[in-house]
């Protein structure tokens, strides 16, 4: 089945790659106009028979040429990149058309919160995690201690006790317990946001710093509230000299203000630009192809690499949702690293 | 290929959007408290409990073995002590038996001896009697004698006759 697959595959790719060698021979002298034809010509015959990659490129291809002939200007590549990896208004279900998300009229605080494609995709995340928690939550609940889970259940449960052990325990310490359901939630949420946009008709919300921005907000905001929990005010405001002689201060103040925000600041862009950067990549290799208008270079680079990248991307959400998480224990940790020293004291007086 | 480099540099990337930011935080934090409440909650209460069943399993595996030991210690102690009383109760025994029968050996001589003893003295005095009898029975024959020299007269050759007669008679008689 395969075999006769390839084959047939073989049988209407070769004819056409050596009729493009040879077009592309006959035209050097000719106009562009001409070979641009030629390229739109055997676009719909290769989107029929090309695998799925290729063929819905093609068919981005063919709609960027829609869109560009209606508007009557040439669309770039970078603007097709863009419109992918940007927020819109509008969402794209690409050979089928296109959705206008509602506009909401009501603006709080006079910002807009219209619906826009990455929100939808946050609702469809934060649906899938929630659809995906209540169920192994209630598989837990009619669970006793001495069974063991099973199914997918299995599955959360060891995320969840990688999360609680080795990344809450081992970084925070003494009383993580009440930062495990944020980490676990932080989590799962990246990892489901960077995996909707691995999909096809899915989009990274994980690619636009906003959404980063409030993720790392949020870890910023319990980093800074288990400080002040730790060491109280005055144990804050003395940690910001870094215990250093009083005339440093005029450095060390500023110096250690800064660090408080370059924290959250790294984990926003690091996120960011990893998922966005993948996109990118994946859209640059499969353009090369359509810029250079060969099967040959589609073939033979755009799409293996596309799907080395792809798979790449794969690793990348696991790695990048865990990294998030580990840096927000880890960042927990640090300021609430006080408390233990202080603890320790008590502990000795209370010996003396 | 230049143009897709201006429009990233130019932005649109890093242009904030505060529709997508209030969106993002509530969807986040309405997710974290039904999921923390509904999901994180009783999953890593039955962690915790699942740890303290797994510690108190091992515990209690640990003291059985613990006490497991104690007892073949005991056992062993029990053993060792049975075989040294076997032992001790054998030797005894032996011991017993030897004084026994060195006692019965004893006795069995001194018995031996006291009978030896007896058995002389009565034939001591046996021979005592014996010869109580033989000395009155020499007097009554000298007395005899002295009655038939005394009859037969003054003969002094006769007498000599009769006296040395009698004396080897005696000697005969003796011997």
């Amino acid at each position: 089945m395969r075999v006769k697959a390839i084959s047939r595959i073989l049988a209407l790719v070769v004819p056409v790659l050596l009729s493009l060698n040879s077009h592309a021979f006959a035209a050097t002298g000719q106009d562009e106009a001409q070979v641009h034809e030629s390229a739109a010509v055997t676009a719909p015959a290769a989107s029929g028979t090309l695998e799925a990659p290729v063929a819905g490129a093609a068919t981005v291809e063919a709609g960027a040429h829609e869109a560009a002939g209606a508007e009557g200007h040439d669309e770039k590549p970078g603007d097709v990149i863009m419109h992918h990896i940007l927020d819109n208004k509008i969402y794209p279900i690409e050979p089928f058309g296109e959705i206008h998300l509602p506009e909401i009229a009501v603006k709080p605080f006079g910002i807009d919160i219209s619906v826009t494609k990455h929100v939808v995709m946050i609702w469809l995340a934060s649906a899938v995690l929630l659809v995906v928690g209540l169920s192994v939550g209630a598989s837990y609940k009619s669970l006793s201690s001495k069974k063991a889970p099973n199914g997918f259940a299995n599955v959360i449960e060891a995320l969840v006790d990688f999360i609680r052990t080795d990344v809450a325990k081992s970084n925070i310490g003494h009383g993580y317990e009440k930062f495990v359901p944020f980490l676990v939630t932080v989590f799962f949420f990246i990892l489901i946001c960077n995996l909707l946009g691995l999909i096809p008709y899915g989009a990274t919300a994980t690619g636009n710093i906003n959404v980063t921005l409030t993720l790392a907000v949020f870890t910023f905001i319990i980093t800074q509230a288990a400080a002040f929990k730790a060491q109280g005010v005055k144990g804050y405001l003395e940690h910001l000299t870094a215990g250093t002689h009083w005339s440093l201060w005029i450095i060390m103040v500023p110096i250690e203000l800064i660090g408080q925000f370059t924290k959250p600041f790294a984990l926003t862009i690091r996120l960011f630009a990893n998922m966005t950067a993948g996109h990118i990549i994946i859209y640059s290799l499969i353009f090369i192809a359509f810029i250079l208008k060969s099967y040959v270079v589609a073939m033979a680079v755009s799409v293996p690499f596309a799907i080395f990248i792809y798979l790449l991307e794969l690793f990348v959400a696991f790695l990048q949702a865990f990294v998030f998480t580990m840096l927000s224990a880890l960042f927990i940790g640090l300021a609430t690293a006080h408390e233990h020293h202080e603890e320790g004291h008590a502990f000795e007086e209370s010996l003396h | 290929m230049l143009t897709s480099g201006i429009i990233l540099l130019e932005g649109g990337l890093l242009t904030p959007n505060p529709g997508l930011i209030f969106w993002t935080a509530i969807s986040f934090l309405i997710v974290m408290l039904i999921l923390s409440k509904f999901a994180w909650g009783p999953l890593v209460s039955m962690l915790e409990e699942r740890e303290k069943g797994i510690q108190s399993a091992i515990d209690r595996a640990h003291s059985a073995k613990d006490e497991a030991e104690s007892i073949l210690k005991k056992n062993r102690e029990l053993l060792a002590k049975a075989d040294a009383e076997a032992d001790r109760i054998i030797r005894e025994g032996k011991e017993y038996a030897d004084k026994v029968r060195a006692e019965l050996t004893d006795k069995a001589q001194a018995e031996a001896q006291k009978m030896i003893a007896s058995a002389k003295e009565e034939i001591e005095m046996e021979k005592r009697r014996a010869l109580d009898v033989l000395r009155n029975e020499v007097a009554d024959m000298a007395v005899k004698g002295a009655e038939k020299i005394i009859r037969t007269s003054l003969d002094a050759e006769k007498q000599k006759a009769v006296v040395d007669e009698m004396i080897k008679e005696l000697a005969a008689s003796r011997n």
